[in-house]
């Protein structure tokens, strides 16, 4: 009873944030609706006994949404960010889209014979999830990670048109005729570099 | 309902309130001090300021979201009673997660959200600037912070708080783990926003997230910032002070006692250091502090390792 009642919550909410992200006309509330979304798919995913993974999704979606924000006043020129602005584009296209790919898997859960379950979970889900991760695919996960976040950062580098690389050229060397760093940084850095 | 659920629905949120307004009170007095005033008016100087604010009406700025604002203004509260409903007092735990550690860093990776919030929602230059120098502080504690949670987890082979508790009958954590807990316990001050990490509140910035709160608003973020303060030194209890570990008095008066050592430790902490700008603590948290952190798990996992366990 109790788990249908938080199911159904979870569920509202998650659908429900899915269309305040359209539906709302302030960069800010579209993000967090869309967190409101996220965090309730996580509490789904919490209710199928999947701790770790709920509560992980709850921790990567509400930090990731923070970050957006930091990311929207940084890369958007003249800051519409700040302004109310509509939150759609090619809509007809869009509507199409969606509907499509709803009624596509709406029909697949329904006609697809699904198989019985045939295994059991395992009594620590977190544990056999960690050795399914750091066991038999700890080399794929030690080259995808670095290469991920070199990604991030390079794209970082490159798309901050105030960034270092801007301002001292690729090597970080560019000088005044008086051999001083140009243009020279007000504010040295924590450890004075 | 049954008595847990009770017991943390009322029980928990009166105790943080409580030790939230007793952490604000020592402040006072010893701001108190230092100005050469009475201790007692600093000791009541929450009270006061608590009272005044109950009574003062709440303003709004035109083009406020305040949706947003007010979700953002009461969430800080609510955080910190959401942190300490996984906290062991001896056997007894209000919320008994599996993963009881990653609820806690998912709590306070909610805090970035909210102080950001809290300074979007006011309409306010000088607010903004403050919401997002909380984030940009946040991007450089948030990390070693994570680092520093991971190290007694690797210690008990377990998320569970209650398997944490246990895995330091026989020698506290911050015995083995001391840099975890120091970075742990920087963390706690600055996702508070709170002492040298206070840039987010700063006066420079006409006080930042809350230039433009007043009344009952201002009286929850500012107390919802002792709060969260609160939940945090609590939480390093069950992390590395062994938890309700101790002679003669029960468990749960021992997390409360070890509770407000940590945090007279941390208001300390508050007059010894300057206030660090967000883009000075990046290139210390990133260049220094993460490596050594990261030295720090590897001890750690090479002590369990041999050990076949926690020491």
């Amino acid at each position: 009873m109790i788990e249908s009642i938080l199911f159904w919550i979870f569920a509202v909410l998650a659908v429900a944030g899915g269309i305040a992200v359209f539906v709302v006309d302030s960069m800010a509330r579209a993000t967090y609706a869309l967190a409101v979304s996220f965090v309730a798919v996580g509490g789904i995913i919490v209710m199928l006994h999947l701790d770790y993974i709920g509560v992980i999704t709850i921790l990567m979606m509400i930090m990731e949404m923070a970050i957006m924000a930091v990311f929207m006043v940084m890369f958007m020129g003249m800051n519409p960010a700040l302004m109310p602005m509509d939150m759609t584009h090619s809509t007809r296209r869009s509507a199409v889209l969606a509907t499509l790919t709803f009624l596509v898997l709406a029909v697949a859960i329904i006609v697809i014979p699904w198989p019985d379950r045939t295994g059991s979970a395992a009594a620590d889900l977190t544990r056999s999830l960690g050795e399914a991760i750091m066991g038999s695919k700890m080399l794929v996960m030690l080259t995808i990670s670095p290469v991920l976040f070199a990604t991030i950062v390079a794209s970082l580098v490159l798309a901050n048109p105030r960034g270092r690389y801007d301002r001292y050229g690729a090597d970080l060397d560019r000088r005044d005729p008086d051999g001083r760093a140009h243009p020279e940084d007000p504010i040295g850095g924590g450890i004075g570099r | 309902m049954s008595d847990p659920v009770l017991a943390a629905v009322l029980l928990v949120p009166i105790a943080v309130v409580t030790l939230a307004g007793v952490t604000a009170s020592a402040n006072g007095a010893l701001d108190a001090r230092t100005r050469g005033a009475p201790l007692r008016s600093g000791f009541t100087a929450p009270l006061h300021e608590a009272a005044r604010l109950l009574r003062q009406q709440r303003r709004t700025l035109p083009g406020a979201d305040s949706l947003l604002w007010r979700i953002a203004g009461a969430g800080i509260g609510m955080v910190a009673v959401l942190k300490v409903v996984v906290i062991p007092f001896g056997d007894t735990v209000f919320a008994d997660l599996p993963v009881g550690l990653v609820w806690f860093n998912a709590m306070d990776v909610l805090l970035w959200a909210l102080w950001w919030l809290l300074g979007w929602g006011a309409n306010s230059g000088w607010s903004l600037v403050g919401g997002y120098r909380f984030l940009a502080q946040a991007l450089s504690y948030e990390i070693p912070l994570m680092f520093a949670l991971t190290a007694p987890a690797i210690g008990a082979g377990s998320l569970r708080m209650l398997d944490i508790q246990a895995a330091q009958v026989d020698l506290w954590f911050v015995v083995w783990m001391p840099l975890a807990a120091l970075v742990f316990a920087v963390s706690v001050v600055a996702f508070s926003s709170w002492g040298p990490f206070q840039t987010a509140l700063g006066t420079d910035v006409g006080g930042g997230v809350v230039a433009e709160l007043s009344g009952i608003d201002r009286l929850l973020v500012l107390g919802g910032r002792y709060a969260v303060l609160v939940a945090g030194a609590a939480f390093s209890v069950p992390l590395f002070l062994g938890g309700g570990a101790g002679p003669v008095l029960p468990a749960g008066v021992w997390v409360v006692l070890k509770t407000c050592a940590v945090l007279a430790g941390l208001i300390t902490l508050r007059r010894l250091f300057p206030t660090l700008r967000p883009e000075r603590v990046a290139e210390i948290a990133w260049v220094v502090v993460v490596p050594l952190v990261l030295v720090q798990l590897a001890v750690v996992a090479v002590i369990v390792g041999m050990h076949g366990g926690a020491l």
